[in-house]
């Protein structure tokens, strides 16, 4: 995880560049302001503390999705997995609503749920539901029938063998599930935030285009690809952690 | 029959039919306490079927079989879990206060006494095997159910672990069923041979040839043919 300098020279040259071009009177301000005028915003909605709480409500929101979409997806997902009944009465309709894009049913969630919170949040909920499903379902359906079957000689009972053997074994396809879960968390609230806010990032970028503080809109990006990126990597540090045990795996 | 002591195996009749094919059709077996059992056959006779049915992990079969005391069983793979270190692979399942002095000791008696804190990534594949044993030994079984346990080993490896089968049976007079297809095995290590054919035991075979044993002991060539041919292979290149 280390990074090489080399690796950064492209990133800066090209902010480099942007700050020159707009400097220069390339870019027009109002389309693509220069990065100084950024982070300038990013500084002054810092201070005033509207970005702060902008951030809270939205960081709030996907905690929210995440948590009910995720709980529900692992509960279904490992009913499926481990019961053959699960799996007959389950799996079939959650395939079926798998193949609707989520984004798509937008629409239909504002006649549903109206245009506030619930609408966020259930987005939100539906986009990290169906990845962190499919992985439990499908970590605990690959796990070697074999390592179960020794387990049993040593006289586990089927409860041990859930906790010693399934678990642990669907932990890697788990962490994977709750990877693609927040990927699609962000892009479901980032969606769900165009729609009628009243606080949160969305929000903020759009009341922003509508007085034309590009500025602003271009911060908010950035700042939903910090949260991405923050989270995708507190995910990683926790999932070295957690199968600390594959190490020995990638070194032979 | 009724008057004879209780073996740790005793098995009257054991049929399993997979799809229409019988594999076992009628298997009597007695295994007595401590006696070391090589169970031969060629490939698809059956032989790990009836040792996963004398495991416990076969449901459909029928007929009368039960094992007395506790029993252990070592897989041709390790079947560690990878996501356990050495000594809670080894642990697994055991109850008890004494557990983890349990655990030492059975690492020890198998040479891996430093490895406990090892991943089983981190093991050769002699080593993993020898782990096995172990989480097999820490359960004091009366009965071993060995399912061609060196059978992956490399040759030099297969040899050292069968020279220590030998010495924890020394030392811990357990009864084993040993499923092999590796004739000299099972007679460098057994007390009886069973040859599986046409899924009932076609023939048994007292091996009286003394502990410790080699292959250059008087009697094992004759023993040897004579099992090569029962199991259909000339023994001579020629034939």
């Amino acid at each position: 995880m280390k990074i090489r300098p080399r690796r950064l020279i492209t990133p800066i040259a090209i902010v480099a560049v942007w700050e020159g071009a707009a400097q220069a009177g390339v870019l027009s301000p109002d389309k693509l302001p220069p990065p100084s005028k950024v982070a300038e915003a990013a500084w002054r909605l810092t201070v005033d503390g509207s970005l702060g709480l902008h951030l809270l409500e939205s960081v709030e929101r996907a905690a929210l999705g995440l948590l009910i979409g995720g709980l529900l997806g692992l509960f279904l997902g490992a009913v499926a997995g481990l019961f053959r009944n699960g799996d007959d009465l389950v799996d079939p309709p959650v395939q079926a609503a798998r193949m609707l894009p989520h984004l798509g049913l937008v629409p239909l969630l504002i006649i549903w749920v109206g245009i506030g919170e619930s609408l966020k949040v259930s987005l939100v909920a539906l986009g990290a539901f169906f990845p962190i499903y499919l992985n439990t379902y499908a970590g605990i359906r690959d796990i070697d029938e074999r390592l179960v079957e020794a387990a049993r000689t040593c006289g586990l009972t089927q409860l041990e063998r859930i906790r010693h053997v399934v678990l642990p074994g669907a932990m890697p396809s788990l962490f994977l599930g709750l990877r693609l879960a927040f990927a699609a968390g962000w892009l479901s609230l980032v969606v769900g935030e165009q729609v009628n806010g009243q606080s949160g990032l969305g929000f903020m970028m759009m009341e922003a285009r509508d007085f034309s503080q590009t500025e602003i809109v271009v911060l908010g990006l950035i700042v939903y690809a910090s949260l991405g990126l923050l989270s995708d990597l507190a995910l990683r540090t926790a999932e070295r952690r957690a199968l600390s045990w594959r190490r020995g795996l990638k070194v032979s | 029959m009724a008057s004879r002591p209780e073996g740790v195996v005793t098995a009257t009749g054991v049929r399993r039919v997979f799809g229409g094919t019988t594999v076992l059709a009628g298997v009597d077996l007695r295994i007595e306490k401590g006696e070391v059992v090589a169970l031969l056959g060629e490939s698809g006779s059956g032989k790990s079927t009836l040792l996963r049915i004398l495991a416990g992990l076969d449901e459909e079969a029928t007929g009368e079989f039960t094992t007395s005391g506790s029993r252990a069983v070592v897989f041709q793979e390790h079947r560690l879990l990878p996501w356990k270190r050495v000594a809670e692979n080894v642990a697994l399942g055991v109850r008890g206060n004494d557990a983890p002095d349990r655990t030492a000791t059975a690492l020890a008696e198998v040479g891996l006494a430093d490895r406990g804190h090892a991943w089983p990534s981190e093991l050769s594949g002699g080593q993993s095997q020898r782990v096995a044993f172990a989480r097999a030994l820490v359960r004091e079984p009366d009965l071993l159910l060995l399912d061609e346990p060196f059978g992956s080993l490399d040759a030099l490896t297969r040899l050292k672990m069968q020279a220590l089968f030998g010495r924890l049976r020394a030392k811990h007079g357990f009864a084993a069923l040993l499923v092999t297809h590796d004739v000299e095995e099972a007679l460098l290590l057994s007390d009886r041979l069973l040859v599986l054919d046409g899924g009932r035991i076609a023939e048994e075979i007292e091996v009286d040839l003394g502990h410790p044993r080699a292959v250059d002991v008087p009697g094992f060539n004759e023993l040897r043919r004579r099992l090569l041919a029962l199991l259909h292979v000339p023994a001579d290149p020629e034939e």
